[in-house]
């Protein structure tokens, strides 16, 4: 279905305002297999906005987004993607296992299984524990395990780096860059840098876009 | 939309954009109040004058030429609203939105008005000034209806979702009215019994008629001149950044 | 995965949590008793009184403690995110809200009908009327849950929401309350109470059918 020769995530002419306030406009770009974009800006300068336009919460004022050549409501878009904001969306009165299995129930099943991811994400003998047991960073990481669990390939992720340790970011960086060598795509916002050698990185600074 | 013809779909996006619904408005305000005071000049003259008194009710019968058509006006409006907020969701015109937003004040006030009216009404009638009849109950429930809408308009802080949500409401509601309409007159039926009500008589005579027909459409081109002004000014608030509203005040000042 | 395994897995998560909440279970449980506790010590006991009040006074209740009750509905899932990943499935939200509608009912609607022969012993409610009872509460309290789904999805953005929730919803509760309230009169006089139950299940089934659709329009919109 698609060529090598069109990215998948093509974006055109987006603009968004909030309270009277441009936050951006006219921003295009696209986003092709193995490929990380990173959004950067101050606070308020609309990352946010975007990543949450780019997840069908909001509406653009302007602009179209299309996937794998349809306009984004028409498409597989949401079978496609998958998304850790702010909020864990994940129950804390139920286990891991419990939060992983309706995840998944959501979605489709995707590479790994739940054992296996949690493995990868460090979580692995806590699948009986209570959400509201775990600490801020082990929550994170199992909004991560969301993202292993599921069939996807554009991750959308919002500060993933925020209550983590050092280990925990260098772990978020190395599941980034396995999802980009099989031809995953990663959006994400970070007031950190990327420490890894990503060799086909886009950045969009948001505060320059007005 | 491609069924409408070329012709009317290209009025419609012009006169959806808001520099050009302000113009119109306002081109159209000072004829809509003309027509106004005259039809309701003749309608109160028809009314309160020409027409022969009722052979039961006397004089206070009169109360219907300002009963009956805010009682119409009132139902008229929320079906307007939902029909705005249908055409909002389906086609995001903005100016369905704030049609329907400064509509709804102005069909509250009228909801108001037929049931205090119909209150005066009732006190000669019933000997007291609130009864528990069919319709003014429905009335009542199409007042919180609109007190609905208006408040969680004004309850959400970003005004674009706002208007979503009361396009949602409004068309939620339309399908309720009816829904709650029977269900308040067969409770009415089964528990009161028939009311007598005047409204209904069987044959109104014509000199009754007339008077009481241009006072309904007196109300409707108030209604018209009321949410014109209103869409205006809610129209220059939610652009009050764009360059027609700036362009617009320089003129002024 | 397929539709339905997201529809159970939807309403088993919603059932899972109200058990392990189960502290906050009895609420609007204990809260219908109790209104319907403070009728008596208001208008006084006269058993004639009593009786005759008695369906008007249980549906009141009931729709106040749905109304109670509604908040929980979309509200957590709303603060943790969860709605947010709801909303990003593939499958169609209007089924998923629907899952979670009837867990909520499963959950506050069908437990009424456990204290409702407690009520109509209070209240004196003849024993012939009791059938009509139960019958009106599994067709009614359905309704109260779906209708109310619209006015929670419209105001769960909200800080304080509860107030314009009531003002929304009560307004659409009237014909509901209208027909359960008169179907268990009229059992309790031992008149025939097939129209009214028809009627109601009309409603309810329109209900199904309409609410889903609404609701997740709204529930797009308050995640914006």
């Amino acid at each position: 279905m698609d060529n090598l020769h069109q990215p998948p995530l093509v974006v055109t002419n987006l603009s968004c305002q909030r309270d009277d306030r441009l936050l951006f406009s006219d921003l295009s770009f696209s986003l092709n297999h193995g490929e990380i974009l990173l959004l950067e800006g101050s606070n308020g300068s609309g990352k946010t906005s975007l990543l949450r336009i780019l997840c069908g919460f909001r509406e653009a004022d302007a602009g179209e987004i299309f996937w794998c050549g349809e306009a984004m409501a028409d498409s597989r878009y949401f079978a496609d993607m998958a998304y850790v904001g702010h909020a864990d969306g994940s129950k804390k009165e139920l286990t891991v296992l419990e939060n992983l299995k309706f995840a998944q129930a959501l979605k489709q099943v995707g590479r790994y299984s739940i054992e296996q991811a949690l493995e990868k994400v460090q979580l692995s003998g806590y699948d009986d524990n209570l959400l509201q047991t775990l600490s801020a960073g082990q929550k994170r990481r199992l909004s991560l395990a969301r993202l292993l669990i599921t069939d996807n390939r554009l991750w959308i992720l919002d500060e993933p780096f925020t209550s983590l340790d050092r280990q925990g970011i260098v772990l978020i960086e190395s599941l980034m860059a396995e999802h980009v060598a099989q031809g995953g795509m990663v959006i994400l916002t970070s007031h950190h840098d990327l420490s890894l050698p990503f060799n086909a990185i886009q950045r969009i600074h948001l505060d320059s876009c007005h | 939309m491609s069924w409408i013809p070329t012709p009317i779909s290209r009025f419609f996006h012009r006169t959806s954009s808001p520099p050009h619904f302000y113009a119109l408005a306002n081109r159209w305000l000072p004829w809509l109040t003309a027509l106004f005071l005259l039809l309701l000049g003749a309608g109160l003259y028809g009314g309160l004058y020409l027409a022969p008194a009722d052979y039961q009710q006397g004089d206070s019968y009169r109360i219907i030429y300002v009963h009956v058509p805010a009682a119409w006006m009132s139902l008229f409006i929320y079906v307007l609203m939902a029909v705005m907020g249908a055409i909002a969701l389906v086609w995001r015109m903005k100016l369905a939105e704030v049609m329907l937003i400064s509509s709804a004040p102005i069909g509250a006030g009228f909801t108001f008005i037929a049931l205090v009216t119909g209150s005066l009404w009732g006190k000669p009638m019933w000997g007291t000034w609130w009864v528990w009849d069919a319709r003014l109950t429905s009335e009542l429930i199409l007042l919180f209806l609109y007190l609905g809408v208006i408040s969680l308009y004004g309850a959400i802080e970003d005004k674009k979702a706002a208007a979503k949500a009361v396009s949602i409401l409004a068309l939620v509601g339309v399908v309720n009215i009816p829904i709650i309409h029977y269900s308040v007159e067969w409770w009415n039926t089964l528990h009161q019994g028939p009311t007598v009500t005047k409204i209904d008589k069987p044959s109104i005579h014509v000199s009754m008629l007339v008077p009481l027909l241009l006072m309904a459409l007196a109300f409707k081109v108030y209604y018209l001149i009321a949410v014109l002004q209103a869409a205006k000014l809610e129209l220059v608030r939610r652009e009050a950044s764009s360059q027609w509203v700036k362009n617009l005040l320089e003129t002024k000042l | 995965m397929s539709l339905t395994t997201a529809f159970f897995a939807i309403i088993r998560r919603d059932l899972l949590l109200a058990f392990r909440r189960r502290a906050e279970l009895a609420n609007p449980l204990l809260f219908f008793v109790m209104v319907v506790t403070l009728f008596p010590l208001a208008v006084g006991a006269q058993p004639n009184l009593l009786q005759a009040m008695a369906p008007g006074v249980i549906w009141v209740a009931a729709l106040l403690a749905a109304l109670l009750s509604l908040d929980n509905l979309f509200r957590s899932d709303f603060e943790d995110g969860s709605l947010e990943q709801l909303l990003l499935s593939p499958h169609s939200l209007s089924i998923l809200v629907l899952g979670k509608i009837l867990a909520h009912w499963l959950v506050t609607g069908l437990p009424l009908l456990l204290v409702a022969p407690l009520l109509a012993l209070f209240l004196g409610l003849p024993q012939a009327a009791m059938g009509t009872l139960w019958l009106t509460l599994i067709l009614a309290t359905p309704m109260l849950s779906l209708i109310g789904a619209i006015g929670v999805a419209l105001t769960v953005g909200l800080r304080r929401g509860g107030m314009i929730l009531s003002l929304l919803v009560l307004p659409l509760y009237i014909p509901v309350l209208i027909f359960a309230s008169n179907a268990v009169d009229r059992a309790a006089s031992g008149l025939p109470v097939t129209a009214q139950l028809n009627i109601l299940l009309a409603m309810l089934i329109l209900a199904l059918v309409l609410v889903p659709l609404p609701t997740s329009a709204a529930l797009k919109m308050s995640v914006n």
